[in-house]
């Protein structure tokens, strides 16, 4: 496994452990399809969140939280649907979560939980 | 969900709106819109704001980030929104509280270092605001002494953002280096209009002879009269012109105000000397354009020279070079003392109440004085270089003042006996006392801006001193807005003089200033100064009388009494008959 593979599975380990903290259940883990893949899909009460993760070590490329575009968050939408219509669910509302983490060196990792991304 | 919001200024021509900056961080991704009529410099200040607060030691909030400027239908144009978006954005991130930044009024541009930068119409601005009931202001240092110009405020000038939020918190202001630019910025436009400033060492005494053209000049500025000042290159009417200025006393606080409004959208302020209370001098080149003259621009409108010279002098020089239309486009200021430029993006309304002066050679050749015997034109490129004068822009000019060539014995004239700017200065300043006394409780100041119909009414000359306005006007030698104009002159010959109410002889001497030559037929009533000749001129607002004169002096000499000058004289004469 390559060194950015594994920053962004430890970043994903804890989004799910912060998510999980919130009270979220998480269904699934990087789902894929032909479209691409979901790092999370969690329930939050009655709404199915698809959870995008984005892991930075650093700040020299800009936050993790604005690596994700526009472009992606419409992927995601396109996913949500996908995983929607391939499980037997139906759920009170669709969200789309994005969850920065930054592991700055040895300090703390710092998770930064945006919902409900237009 | 954070949403805060501070407060600034847009100004449309020199009219201030005040606009309400608000900072809105939502749940989204990082990204940063801004709505509300940006124009292109606004809509950078995405890009300044971010790097300036990053560069302050503040964290740029990393969430969807919405600035709105309301009223949301109001164009708004320039950078000096930069600061109140900044404290707006701030103030949503909890950097700054609300309450702090509450009743403050933001001005100033930003650099991506976090410097406040100076902006222009600072003046305007906090005048609005204030009148909009404001009274904190934080604008960037160099602007700070015009800021101060407007009463009961309270002006903070600050160099840096960080300056500013240690102002909102209430913490100790650190230092900052000062800003070196702006002494650049002063240097650069010292070469930009208006020049009043270096035209102070300039002196009325410099001036050798014209005794007549000095006198239409200290009537003209006692009055506010338009003048037009014809002559030969090298007579002195430029010179004349520019120690016009120093006749006129220092402008009254209200002015001087608006004034310094104009030259404040314009740019045109030094830091150290922030307001203008000398009248503007404005000498535009003949190859001005329109938007130079009246003002105007792409999408928002500046001022031009016509705002520039409000309050003050817009001296013409070479006037027929202009280009027709540009001098044709006076006529809306002149008559109503302001210009309203249309753009795209809006109506601008600048005040443009100045005094014209204009210069001009008589022909091509600019011999054609006197006798006009060394002239070398032909009598079609006369008229032609003439027209280019249109009969508007001449009929609102009150004196039309030939400057004679200097003759040798004036040259060598003891030049102890001149009259110097101070002297003349003093008498145009009584006379201009005595007239803000009887216009005391109207909007006018000045005999020129007075309307003719209640100058009539309410100021009439002696009893017995109209007729010698009314036979010329029966006779169609001047007209009706010509009549009104000789009455204004005579009360500022009145005034000159410290009579109580001009008489018969102040009324022949302004209609032989108004014509620029002797009425014809008329006599100087006893004891009139009455020393002109009676000379070509080819302006007065009878066009027929002046083209008799004409013919009758100059042309029908030079032509021989043949060609098509003697038959228009022939013509006009019989028309005389007919309406005698």
């Amino acid at each position: 496994m390559r060194a950015k593979d594994l920053i962004g599975r430890h970043g994903e380990e804890l989004a799910v452990r912060h998510l999980q903290a919130c009270g979220f259940v998480v269904l699934a883990r990087n789902w894929r399809c032909e479209l691409g893949e979901i790092d999370i899909v969690a329930r939050d009460g009655d709404v199915l969140v698809v959870c995008e993760v984005k892991t930075r070590t650093g700040l020299g490329f800009g936050s993790p939280l604005e690596a994700v575009t526009w472009e992606k968050a419409a992927r995601l939408r396109r996913l949500a649907a996908r995983w929607l219509a391939e499980h037997e669910l139906r759920p009170g509302g669709v969200r789309i979560d994005v969850i920065g983490v930054l592991h700055k060196g040895s300090a703390p990792a710092v998770v930064d939980h945006v919902r409900g991304v237009e | 969900m954070a949403l805060a919001r501070a407060r600034s200024v847009a100004l449309v021509g020199v009219e201030g709106h005040l606009v309400e900056v608000e900072a809105h961080i939502g749940n989204g991704l990082p990204g940063f819109s801004l709505v509300g009529l940006p124009d292109a410099a606004l809509a950078e200040a995405r890009s300044r704001v971010r790097a300036a607060v990053a560069n302050s030691a503040h964290d740029w909030p990393q969430r969807k980030l919405t600035v709105a400027l309301s009223p949301a239908t109001l164009p708004k144009a320039g950078a000096h929104f930069d600061l109140a978006i900044a404290v707006a954005v701030l103030g949503a991130a909890g950097v700054v509280s609300q309450g702090a930044v509450d009743g403050v009024v933001f001005l100033g541009e930003l650099g991506l270092d976090g410097r406040v930068k100076a902006v222009r119409g600072a003046l305007p601005s906090v005048l609005a605001a204030s009148m909009a009931g404001c009274r904190r202001f934080i604008v960037p240092e160099t602007n700070m002494g015009e800021a101060r110009l407007v009463e009961d405020v309270e002006v903070f000038g600050v160099r840096t953002l960080r300056q500013v939020v240690s102002i909102l918190r209430g913490e100790e202001v650190p230092d900052e280096p000062p800003y070196a630019r702006a002494e650049v910025t002063a240097d650069d436009d010292a070469g930009v209009l208006p020049r009043s400033d270096r035209l102070g060492a300039l002196d009325l005494a410099e001036v050798l002879g014209q005794t007549a053209a000095r006198r239409a000049v200290e009537v003209a500025a006692a009055g506010g009269h338009h003048l037009f000042l014809s002559g030969p290159p090298g007579a002195g009417k430029t010179m004349l012109a520019e120690r016009m200025p120093g006749l006129l006393p220092d402008l009254p606080p209200v002015e001087a105000l608006e004034v310094t409004a104009i030259h404040s959208v314009a740019g045109l302020l030094p830091a150290d000397a922030p307001l203008v209370v000398r009248p503007p001098y404005c000498d535009p080149h003949h190859s001005a354009s329109l938007p130079a003259l009246v003002g105007g621009g792409s999408r928002i409108a500046r001022p031009g020279a016509v705002s520039l010279a409000h309050r003050g002098i817009l001296f013409l020089d070479e006037a027929p070079e202009f280009r027709p239309a540009v001098l044709d486009a006076l006529r809306q200021p002149l008559e109503h003392g302001e210009v309203v430029i249309a753009r795209s993006a809006g109506t601008a309304r600048f005040p443009a109440r100045f005094q014209l002066v204009l210069a001009a050679n008589p022909c091509p050749c600019g011999r054609a004085y006197g006798k006009g015997i060394y002239c070398t034109c032909s009598s079609q490129a006369r008229a032609r270089y003439q027209q280019r004068l249109s009969g508007p822009i001449r009929d609102r000019i009150d004196i039309l003042q030939l400057v004679e060539p200097v003759a040798r014995a004036e040259m060598m004239a003891d030049q102890r006996l001149i009259e110097s700017t101070a002297v003349v200065a003093d008498r145009v300043r009584k006379a201009r006392e005595r007239q803000a006394d009887r216009f005391r409780g109207t909007p006018w100041t000045l005999n020129a801006h007075v309307p003719g119909y209640i100058l009539r009414r309410r100021w009439p000359p002696d009893p017995g001193a109209m007729p010698v306005v009314e036979g010329h006007l029966s006779s169609g030698w001047i007209t009706a807005r010509g009549a009104d104009r000789v009455l204004r002159i005579a009360w500022t010959l009145a005034d000159l003089a410290g009579r109580d109410r001009p008489g018969r002889h102040d009324l022949f001497t302004a209609l032989t200033m108004r014509l620029g030559h002797e009425p014809a037929g008329a006599r100087a009533p006893a004891g009139g100064r009455g020393g002109r000749s009676s000379r070509v001129v080819g302006d007065d607002p009878a066009g027929s009388a002046s083209a008799r004169k004409a013919g009758r002096l100059d042309g029908a000499r030079r032509s021989g009494g043949r060609g098509p000058t003697a038959s228009r004289v022939t013509s006009l004469d019989e028309r005389r008959e007919r309406t005698d």
